[in-house]
């Protein structure tokens, strides 16, 4: 009974270090690192730590993610004069900015937004050669590409949001800040600016792929984890051999919703909805400000922004003075 | 101990009391604690003011217990005022018998005159106001109780939006020579980035400690820029940052002023607005007005009284990074409430102070 009431793996397998398979006889060569087994890493995954192949996309992905990382991280410390504590206390409000509207898209000068725009470029790089990576070990493996098309929508978004819609735009000045705090902000000014995101389309429908992956893994992990007596978490095999296990779960959710996915569909599911929340957010974004420049007046154009009956004011239900208790 | 057949008939039937005793725990106290809201009640109670149609949302939520205390400061002022003494005709001016009276004040009665400097140096916390011509604080005081009358005379669309309350010395000073909730220019916060990164990102008490622009009381409460950043039709053109368009920092910089103003009253966005459609002048409420007004009001007492003023001022009393005149906004009268001293009505007992005239109206 306890170990359905745990968030922990409850088996660990150890033994020799696995190395995998090596098909194409060069795969060894390119992997790094002595692999070890962590007792810690392993209630949460497989304990075995390494070997990790890099290899040369990913060695230049690290290499220019860096890079970024750092431009970002010293300009962030200049504007506190390097002082280190200053940069400690004031580091989620800190940012690297995008350059100023005059600029266009011109490149600026560097403390106006040109390490913006430069280390934007070697996060482009780092990014895109991390993607090459994913396709390249899903070949060598000879994998299906279902990895990197998947990263590649969230790519997608990446890209609408820092180069397709500022070159849309017109401006450099168009793209989202470098820090923890300004980026927020700089969502919050963007659904501001142009009238309400929430009555965007494609934000509506981004959200809902959103909260509709979130829902469907739960769904999925539990089911899987309440058959996993039956032999259900050998999800593969259950495929092609449908055995209990599939059918207690598929009855299970037949008779809860009238509707059950198979052991292969509920993957097909919760990869589309993942798939499609950032490709439905990108489609939003690049809307923004290119096609509508106001959402809820485009909404109340297009009938779907109710009004409501009713005064505005707190005089139409009530007195400030019977609020605060100090009625006369 | 224990008797040994006790011992012996628990080694024999080892029982796991730990889950029984926790499950006993942790329900028992989730019982206690649920009766403990039912008898007493809850301790953090909320209430809300409904400010817009049901439906949207609109309303400002508050705790009873600091609704239950009225603002100290109310107290503070009916602590110092008093009632006018009416004249009834022939009685000495303040201009004949007393020196160094204020200009615009020479034509008060002595009882009068001296009832209102008491009351001035109370709400100042200046003991000898006004008794030595060559002090910085006489000039000072001089514009401000013009300013005063000013704001009695020509502001009560803000001023008395609600019902008559006024404006005297205290509702800024609140017995302090220097107010609370002043400003001054902070300058460039992030100077070693030009262009849009200049004004924001650094925590200061002007941005809200947020990592919002940290000038938005200087642009829109000095310097009079627009606030609004919407555009008006679905689709409009022109690239926004520039030819007139509000780019995203304008609208984080108008941000940064709505948290200031939600701050400087204790209210929430929809106080004002419906948060839907900010910027929709049929979907505002009547609060959205008063404060429009108040926001033209406090850029005629920077522009017109304050900056001058800093001429005055000693050099300690400036701004410690652009050596700037203190300046005034939303939250050096209204002190974190709706009302300034809760809408207690300050100026009843002072028509000396509504009026540029010189000649008080009491009434006879």
């Amino acid at each position: 009974m306890a170990e359905y009431q745990n968030i922990f793996t409850q088996v660990q397998v150890q033994g020799p270090p696995e190395w995998g398979m090596d098909d194409s006889g060069e795969l060894m060569a390119e992997r790094g690192g002595t692999p070890f087994f962590s007792r810690l890493v392993g209630w949460i995954g497989n304990a075995q730590i390494g070997p990790i192949k890099l290899g040369m996309l990913g060695v230049i992905s690290i290499a220019t993610g860096f890079l970024w990382f750092f431009i970002v991280g010293l300009n962030m410390l200049a504007q506190v004069g390097w002082s280190l504590p200053e940069f400690l206390r004031q580091l989620f409000w800190l940012a690297l900015e995008p350059p100023s509207p005059e600029y266009g898209l011109r490149m600026p000068p560097l403390n106006d937004g040109g390490w913006y725009i430069i280390s934007s470029f070697f996060l482009l790089v780092s990014v895109c050669a991390w993607w090459l990576r994913t396709y390249q070990l899903a070949q060598e493996h000879k994998m299906g590409k279902h990895v990197a098309w998947a990263f590649a929508s969230a790519i997608w978004l990446f890209l609408v949001l820092g180069l397709f819609r500022p070159i849309l735009m017109g401006s450099w000045s168009e793209a989202v800040p470098y820090g923890i705090f300004p980026h927020l902000d700089w969502t919050t000014a963007f659904s501001i600016r142009y009238g309400n995101l929430y009555y965007n389309p494609f934000h509506c429908l981004s959200i809902v792929f959103l909260y509709g992956s979130v829902l469907l893994f739960a769904m999925h992990g539990a089911t899987i984890l309440a058959v996993s007596r039956f032999g259900g978490d050998r999800e593969l095999e259950q495929i092609v051999d449908r055995g209990t296990a599939s059918e207690r779960a598929a009855l299970f959710w037949r008779w809860t919703m009238g509707f059950n996915a198979t052991m292969e569909g509920i993957h097909r599911w919760a990869w589309w909805f993942a798939v499609l929340t950032p490709i439905t957010g990108g489609i939003g974004i690049l809307l923004t400000g290119t096609v509508v420049d106001n959402w809820f007046i485009w909404a109340q154009e297009h009938n779907f922004a109710p009004m409501y009956d009713g005064s505005y004011g707190y005089d139409a239900y009530g007195s400030y003075e019977a609020f605060i208790g100090q009625e006369d | 101990m224990f008797p040994k057949w006790f011992d012996k008939w628990n080694r024999d039937n080892p029982t796991d009391i730990y889950k029984p005793a926790i499950l006993v725990g942790v329900a028992g106290g989730a019982v206690f604690a649920a009766a403990m809201v039912v008898a007493w009640g809850q301790p953090f109670k909320t209430d809300s003011l409904q400010t817009g149609p049901r439906g949207t949302g609109m309303s400002v939520p508050e705790f009873e217990a600091d609704l239950a205390v009225p603002d100290p400061g109310i107290a503070g002022f009916l602590a110092t005022t008093s009632a006018p003494v009416v004249p009834q005709g022939g009685e000495q001016t303040a201009g004949a018998a007393r020196d160094n009276v204020p200009p615009g004040l020479e034509g008060l009665t002595v009882e009068n005159y001296d009832r209102l400097l008491a009351a001035m140096r109370d709400w100042t916390g200046i003991p000898g106001l006004f008794d030595d011509p060559a002090s910085y604080q006489t000039s000072v005081g001089h514009v401000m109780i013009g300013m005063t009358q000013n704001l009695n005379e020509n502001w009560a669309g803000h001023v008395n939006a609600n019902k008559q309350v006024g404006v005297t010395c205290y509702t800024c000073h609140r017995g302090q020579p220097v107010p609370a909730d002043i400003w001054y220019d902070l300058g460039d916060v992030a100077e070693r980035m030009a262009g849009w990164s200049a004004n924001q990102n650094m925590v200061t008490a002007q941005s809200q400690y947020t990592s919002l622009p940290s000038d938005a009381l200087k642009t829109y409460l000095l310097d009079g820029e627009m606030i609004g950043v919407h555009d008006l039709d679905s689709r409009v053109a022109g690239v926004p940052g520039k030819d007139g368009y509000p780019g995203i920092q304008n609208a984080e910089r108008t941000y940064s002023l709505m948290n200031y103003v939600s701050n400087s009253l204790g209210v929430n966005c929809l106080f004002c607005h419906n948060s839907r459609a900010f910027y929709d002048g049929a979907q505002v409420t009547p609060q959205w007005g008063t404060e429009s007004l108040g926001i033209q009001m406090v850029l005629e007492l920077n522009n017109d009284y304050l900056v001058p003023v800093g001429g005055l001022l000693p050099e300690d009393r400036l701004g410690p990074v652009k050596g700037d005149a203190p300046k005034v906004a939303c939250k050096t009268c209204h002190k974190g409430y709706q009302q300034p001293l809760q809408g207690t009505n300050v100026i009843k007992d002072w028509p000396e102070l509504v009026t540029t005239s010189g000649e008080p109206d009491y009434g006879n």
